[in-house]
């Protein structure tokens, strides 16, 4: 089903513990690639966000990290784990690298649990023993761990199943967390003590986290790097610091004017247009519709990641055309008196 | 808790109550006068005799009051004398019973086994060459009838190969497991096709929930998947259905009773019914019904621990 074009060879030299790389994945039937030419690296006990809308393809490339792709699907480039081809590995090798490697925490806990199954056998299937599965849920601040083993999800509330699907993340000791809108379900101070939680575990195991979330200012403030994805692309990878006070591309800038912030002087600017679908195909590149920005070159540009001086990228034509104009960029951060200069990239 | 079984009782029993009526008004009406069997035949008939046979069994009364006065003796565990034995109903009822009762639970072990078997293959190897045969012949077995099946069954196992007795009910336990195989293999073949097709549609959606991607993406060996998470969660609908098929089947045994010779009550209900013998075939049809109702009350009694959600939906 799937097939890798690259073959597994000696660990790339950046010491990355996931490192995908050019990593292109075709479904039938659909117009586009679900994911075009995705670049993305996590190191050993660095927090990485995953930012987009709905559909951008986040989950998709966090899932091809356990080597989990959507049925009838091919994929191209490589994903390794260790230095490992995970699109090289079938049957129990897989299977192993599922169970010890890498743990998925997922969305939804409810849904992520067996409904008729106790909470002890979901531990104890993902390699937690009876006793350590106390330990576990005491761990991740369960309280009462002895009696919840012996409840069933229905008998628990949604923050109390997000810690179970924590614990049971945590039972085969993996070395890559990956957090799939692990806490937008919940409330705020819920929320906090999962975040909180997780960078703990972090710092404590030296985990790498990928943090997938459609919140900007969220990814912004916990993790150390931050990929935006847009059309199954990434549009923009940089530091957390940088991406919150020069966005690049005008996507991030305009996921940054979505939000509400109690500066008074940005007022909200919805991204115009919706997300593209799968039946959507590209000439160019695929914000253009969208952009408030565009240029005539945008419609025929093939969108490739542009080098900041700063170290990340970010694909966008604009980009190019002003270069090193780091200074223009971090106009943005300062809105103007006036407020119409939002933007130093492409006002001259 | 007790207020939810008295409900549940309180359900069964009315249900009885409305069988019983439906039952005892059909035996009624059906074609043909019980009085003139019981006269001893057409020939010498007089109308005095008939209205003396009618006075002697109740059969002058209206509907209603013969109904009354039949549902006060089964309550008092009497369900009368048979017209045509003269032998006390219960008697030839517990005489012919346990035969009806082996048969139906030796094809239930048959079919829940096989067919779920089938089921849960067809679902591990969807969409491939096994599926399409397990519905191939289970849906073959299914177009049977259950006499021509008993026949096949008959020629090539009892006679051709002589493996297993073609009639009779024997005696002992390996005796009548020997006797009621085939019996109970003809009279399974037609449930194969549904159990195995409902066992094989709740594994389908069953491994559709998000929590079988989870397990499988915590690297759940496919084992332990199939069994603890798919089949395990399509159990509901596949036990629903087993049940049903082994009540509906306590009143389906009379074609193969009478195929193996086999002295079940199947046939002692078709005998009362030509011979007109009311007290028995309407006490052959209220075991069946009771029958019907206990198997699909328990059916709904294991529900709550098959999904632990149904207890406290109920509570």
């Amino acid at each position: 089903m799937t097939e890798a074009l690259l073959e597994t060879e000696a660990a790339p030299e950046t010491g990355a513990l996931l490192d995908i790389a050019d990593l292109t994945l075709r479904v039938p039937g659909a117009a586009r690639p679900l994911l075009d030419s995705v670049s993305l690296s996590v190191a050993p006990g660095e927090v990485v966000a995953l930012v987009g809308e709905s559909g951008s393809g986040k989950s998709t490339t966090a899932k091809a990290a356990l080597g989990l792709f959507p049925p009838g699907s091919t994929a191209s480039g490589s994903v390794r784990f260790d230095g490992t081809e995970v699109l090289g590995l079938t049957g129990e090798r897989l299977r192993a690298h599922r169970a010890r490697s890498v743990a998925l925490i997922h969305q939804d806990p409810r849904a992520a649990l067996n409904p008729v199954r106790r909470v002890g056998d979901f531990l104890v299937e993902r390699g937690a023993t009876r006793s350590s599965a106390v330990e576990l849920l005491a761990s991740v601040g369960l309280p009462d761990p002895e009696r919840r083993v012996r409840q069933r999800p229905h008998e628990l509330s949604g923050g109390m199943l997000q810690r179970v699907v924590i614990a049971g993340a945590l039972a085969a000791r993996p070395r890559l967390l990956l957090a799939d809108e692990a806490t937008s379900a919940l409330d705020v101070t819920t929320q906090a003590d999962i975040l909180a939680l997780l960078r703990g575990l972090r710092a404590e195991h030296g985990l790498g986290l990928l943090f997938i979330t459609h919140d900007l200012h969220l990814a912004a403030a916990y993790c150390d790097r931050v990929y935006v994805m847009y059309a199954g692309r990434v549009v923009e990878s940089r530091t957390a610091k940088a991406l919150f006070t020069t966005p690049a591309h005008p996507y991030t800038r305009g996921l940054l004017s979505c939000s509400p912030t109690l500066d008074t002087h940005t007022p909200l600017h919805p991204i115009p247009g919706r997300p593209p679908s799968l039946t959507d195909t590209f000439t160019g590149c695929p914000f253009t519709t969208r952009c408030d920005q565009a240029q005539p070159t945008c419609e025929t540009w093939h969108p490739e990641p542009v080098r900041l001086p700063d170290g990340g990228t970010a694909a966008c034509v604009a980009v190019t055309a002003v270069g090193s104009r780091a200074a223009g960029r971090h106009g943005w951060a300062q809105p103007q008196a006036d407020g119409t200069v939002k933007n130093g990239a492409t006002h001259e | 808790m007790p207020l939810r079984l008295l409900r549940r009782l309180t359900g069964v029993l009315a249900t009885l109550l409305a069988a019983s009526f439906v039952i005892f008004a059909a035996v009624y009406a059906a074609p043909g006068d019980p009085a003139v069997f019981l006269a001893g035949g057409r020939d010498k008939l007089t109308p005095e005799r008939l209205a003396q046979v009618r006075a002697e069994y109740h059969l002058d009364e209206p509907l209603f009051v013969q109904y009354g006065r039949w549902l006060w003796d089964c309550l008092h565990l009497d369900l009368g004398r048979s017209f045509k034995y003269s032998d006390q109903v219960a008697d030839l009822v517990a005489a012919r019973f346990p035969t009806t009762l082996q048969l139906v639970l030796y094809a239930t072990v048959l079919f829940v086994v096989l067919g779920v078997g089938a089921g849960v293959l067809a679902a591990v190897k969807r969409s491939t060459w096994v599926d399409s045969a397990v519905v191939g012949a289970t849906t073959l077995a299914a177009s049977v009838p259950s006499f021509v099946a008993a026949i096949a069954l008959v020629s090539l196992f009892g006679v051709r190969l002589g493996w297993f007795p073609v009639t009779g009910g024997g005696s002992g336990f390996l005796d009548t497991v020997r006797h009621l195989t085939l019996p109970a293999l003809s009279l399974a073949l037609g449930a194969l096709a549904i159990v195995s097709r409902v066992t094989r549609q709740a594994m389908a959606d069953a491994a559709a929930s998000d929590h079988v991607e989870a397990a499988r993406a915590s690297g759940v060996p496919e084992r332990d998947i199939v069994r603890r998470h798919v089949l395990r969660n399509a159990l509901g609908p596949i036990v629903t259905m087993c049940g049903l098929v082994m009540a509906g089947m306590l009143a389906g045994t009379v074609v193969v009773e009478t195929a193996f010779g086999l002295s079940g009550i199947g046939s002692l209900l078709v005998g009362a019914i030509n011979t007109h013998d009311f007290p028995v075939a309407q006490a052959v049809l209220l075991l069946m019904v009771t029958g019907y109702i206990v198997v699909t009350t328990l059916v709904d009694a294991v529900h709550p621990l098959l999904d632990p959600r149904v207890k406290g939906a109920a509570g």
